[in-house]
């Protein structure tokens, strides 16, 4: 009540005609000061992420030593290279299948804690958290020492257990499954997370409105948790999808892209290309592949984040 | 009877989640463990083939450590690290605050699609930028130096940071800047008295974050740098620790986890800003 006390008493002071230059001095002064604000975010995005995407689809048009023009000569040569359609068919597998294990591992994840009362919750989400808070090259490098085949842990297990031994690296088939299951240990906890925070803004009274209809737990799974998780899950399903389709450290320490180049991703393969191999121009190529594919995914992921936002 | 069913039922509904939990647990933490325990066992009991390799048999020994911090470039790395990390969040931090602050608050020609913009910056993989990088921080004469990487970070963290402040600045009630403005606070003394101490959980949720990926970012270091005496520690780790010649297993893991070290013990005290920036990114706009 004794806001709108002090605000009348504060305008009466003034004269209206000096109250309305104070006002266009204040719009002016807004405005100004607002594109200044955002002027360094401008700066550092057209510079380093605008230019450079830009600049990466005129490098792609160059010849090895960036002297002479050649058009599409690049992506002519990665077309007809059998390398090239590898990589595109292991980053789709790659991609598809990680995504669908850490989201089905995250959705089971986070219905199990769900259940527990809630200080254990905060315990168990600490710890399976883990993974997604080391460094990614770091924790891979764990792996790598883990898969291999004489000195380390999983071949003495699977030896005393089965007296079975597995080239986990050196075999192209185990490898590519080695790749993807250090990515699903990596992100599952991501989904776990996502998934979490979006049962627990499910309002509680659904489930009693279903209870007291005598729904199963299952109907109640497929007719509250899934329709009020809908969302995240598509957004959070897009996003993984993106960083799992670029994904760069864990196949670059785990494999290097070999076996012969059967563990490549577009990114991995591009570093080989541009910067070890000094091919700038075609390792440019490479990585430009990616971008159809992110912006269809992107596209869809800003249509979800704006449905939310409109819910919200 | 009724109650009792629903009590049993809960009962084993609670053991089955424990049981599943003890699965995904094993699965989760095995691997730390094991980078763990093996740094801590002497070379010759890692490259003996007898015994169980799951425990440490002939006794715990620092021997690795005291060699990665004594005999390696660790320790240059470790600064490295420090100073692109610190500089990187502190400017990333300052652009963040300043553009989340005025595409949530001051509208202006264009400030929503800029903040469209901003979100989709955000979902820009680094593997498609860090060849057309290479030669800008070519140009600029910055290849092999840990100032590329002071460039190029805050690329990775300022779209997100600025997402999630526009999402907590925007939840700020108008009525707060109505009063201060009443009481003729310029905006930028609104921003600093006001809107950052409220919005301190979503401040804190983006240093996190801004933190996290610059210390862990590897594709960078890995493109832009190859002097032992300006790497980083992800780069630095997978590159010079890994030795051909001699078992380098223990050096490898105890380098890996102390490198690993401080995103994890930040994250174990901060857990729930850290959790909260992951889900409001998402949730809020």
């Amino acid at each position: 009540m004794t806001q709108p006390v002090v605000r009348e008493s504060g305008g009466l002071g003034i004269p209206a005609g000096e109250r309305a230059s104070r006002f266009q001095r204040f719009m002016w002064r807004r405005s100004t000061l607002a594109v200044v604000l955002v002027l360094p975010l401008v700066i550092i995005i057209t510079g380093l992420v605008v230019y450079p995407f830009f600049y990466s689809l005129y490098l792609s048009t160059l010849n090895r030593r960036e002297t002479q023009f050649v058009g599409l000569g690049n992506f002519r040569f990665l077309f007809n290279r059998d390398t090239f359609w590898m990589v595109v068919r292991q980053s789709v597998l790659f991609a598809l299948t990680a995504v669908a294990f850490k989201a089905m591992i995250g959705f089971v994840l986070a219905h199990v804690i769900n259940v527990l009362p809630d200080k254990r919750q905060r315990l168990w989400r600490g710890m399976m958290l883990v993974p997604w808070v080391m460094p990614p090259a770091l924790s891979t490098l764990g792996w790598w020492w883990l898969f291999d085949p004489t000195y380390s842990a999983f071949n003495w297990i699977l030896g005393t257990l089965f007296g079975a031994h597995v080239a986990w690296l050196s075999d192209p088939g185990w490898a590519r499954f080695s790749v993807i299951l250090v990515n699903v240990w990596y992100g599952a906890p991501f989904f776990l997370i996502m998934y979490l925070a979006a049962l627990k803004s499910v309002p509680p009274d659904l489930y009693e409105a279903a209870d007291i209809d005598g729904a199963s737990a299952v109907q109640k799974l497929r007719h509250v948790t899934l329709p009020m998780m809908r969302n995240i899950i598509s957004i959070t399903v897009l996003f993984s999808t993106i960083v799992t389709f670029a994904n760069f450290d864990i196949v670059r320490v785990l494999t290097q892209g070999g076996p012969r180049n059967t563990t490549h991703l577009f990114g991995t393969w591009s570093f080989k290309i541009g910067i070890e191999g000094g091919d700038v121009p075609l390792g440019a190529s490479v990585s430009l592949f990616m971008f159809p594919i992110l912006a269809v995914l992107a596209f869809f992921i800003l249509r979800n984040v704006r449905k939310r936002t409109a819910e919200v | 009877m009724f109650s009792s069913s629903m009590r049993t039922n809960r009962r084993w509904a609670l053991l089955l989640a424990y049981a599943c939990l003890a699965v995904f647990a094993v699965f989760t933490l095995f691997p730390p463990y094991y980078m763990l325990i093996t740094s801590l066992k002497t070379n010759e009991e890692i490259a003996a083939q007898a015994g169980i390799p799951l425990i440490i048999q002939d006794g715990p020994t620092l021997f690795h450590y005291i060699d990665l911090l004594t005999n390696t470039y660790f320790l240059v790395y470790f600064k490295n690290t420090i100073i692109v990390t610190v500089i990187s969040v502190g400017v990333s931090m300052f652009v963040s605050v300043l553009a989340g602050y005025s595409l949530a608050r001051m509208r202006f020609w264009g400030s929503t699609v800029m903040a469209t913009g901003v979100f989709l910056t955000y979902l820009v993989p680094e593997t498609l930028l860090f060849i057309p990088l290479f030669k800008v921080i070519g140009a600029m004469h910055l290849l092999n130096t840990y100032w590329a990487l002071v460039v190029v970070f805050p690329t990775l963290a300022v779209p997100f940071c600025t997402w999630i402040l526009i999402g907590y600045f925007s939840s700020i009630p108008k009525e707060l800047d109505e009063a201060a403005l009443i009481d003729g606070a310029s905006h930028l003394q609104m921003l600093v008295k006001i809107f950052i101490p409220v919005a301190m959980p979503g401040i804190i949720a983006a240093t996190i974050f801004a933190f996290t990926v610059s210390w862990a970012n590897f594709l960078y270091p890995m493109a832009f740098i190859y002097s032992n005496d300006q790497n980083v520690l992800t780069a630095g780790t997978v590159t010079t620790l890994i030795r051909g010649d001699v078992f380098h297993w223990g050096g490898l893991m105890s380098g890996a986890l102390l490198a690993a070290a401080p995103p994890v013990i930040l994250y174990a005290f901060l857990m729930d800003y850290y959790i909260s920036g992951l889900t409001t990114g998402a949730t809020k706009g």
